[in-house]
């Protein structure tokens, strides 16, 4: 154990919220990509969170990692645009599942974690700094 | 030698650095499922190390008189607790940012607090050397 692991730990955790932020920028890009039938119709996708483990005593080792992504369940949204060039034969085009206004609270919720990461950082990083000018 | 300069400040650094890093911890998993968040207890870490330093240290064995005398690193491991939640989420996770945060900060303070100990010992030590 050593001061060295909690910029470990931040760092895991910063990448995490980077694969977060990702994922949200993927979702809101695609919110209005529409399409002619279900299977092809871009569906949200939301990443899961994991401590990581220490595979022998089974106790959090510190960090946490992606452990995947997850395409939401939600029902897809069915619009009556016969016009649209994309409708299909019965008229409709299919929009993502995504909630734009959850998406946006998402993205607030992974920066200000990513935010909470960097200061704890910056705060190891002067303690490691003291401890190296020790006795001068 | 540095053990008697120090005194306790030695293991107290070594704990506060362990702090740190289970706070640390707890912060980077704010955001997981199921994660419940921990803690040391300094003061009851401190306490046994006191004993420890009062009775007899935790030794390692000797098996010839020329081996230097060796200093068994104490876990915490024993004192990590299991913190109460006072707003637990639908998720299961128990870490409050901001309650996290606050004792990070105070742990840090604390630990500076420690250096600047350790540092003004050095400092002590150094003026006897240099007779001023």
């Amino acid at each position: 154990m050593s001061m060295f692991s909690i910029l470990d730990i931040s760092a895991t955790a910063m990448h995490a919220q980077t694969v977060r932020l990702n994922t949200v920028a993927s979702n809101m890009a695609n919110a209005d990509s529409v399409s002619s039938n279900k299977d092809e119709t871009y569906r949200s996708k939301q990443p899961v969170f994991q401590t990581i483990l220490d595979e022998s005593t089974n106790e959090p080792k510190g960090g946490v990692r992606v452990k995947e992504i997850v395409e939401s369940q939600a029902p897809l949204k069915m619009e009556y645009n016969p016009n649209h060039p994309m409708a299909n034969e019965e008229g409709y085009v299919y929009r993502p599942n995504v909630n734009v206004v959850e998406e946006m609270a998402n993205m607030m919720s992974a920066s200000r974690s990513y935010e909470t990461n960097i200061e704890v950082m910056n705060t190891s990083k002067q303690l490691l700094l003291r401890t190296i000018q020790l006795g001068k | 030698m540095a053990e008697s300069i120090f005194g306790i400040h030695e293991r107290a650094l070594q704990v506060r650095t362990e702090r740190g890093q289970v706070l640390a911890n707890n912060l980077a998993n704010a955001d997981t499922p199921n994660f419940k968040a921990r803690d040391i207890d300094f003061r009851k870490v401190m306490a046994a190390a006191e004993d420890e330093l009062a009775t007899s240290k935790p030794d390692l064995i000797r098996t010839n008189s020329k081996h230097i005398e060796g200093f068994a690193d104490a876990t915490t491991e024993n004192f990590l607790k299991y913190r109460l939640p006072t707003q637990p989420s639908l998720d299961g996770n128990t870490v409050e940012t901001h309650i996290e945060k606050a004792k990070f900060m105070e742990n840090a303070m604390q630990h500076e607090a420690t250096l600047e100990f350790v540092n003004s010992k050095i400092s002590g030590i150094r003026g006897a050397l240099r007779g001023e």
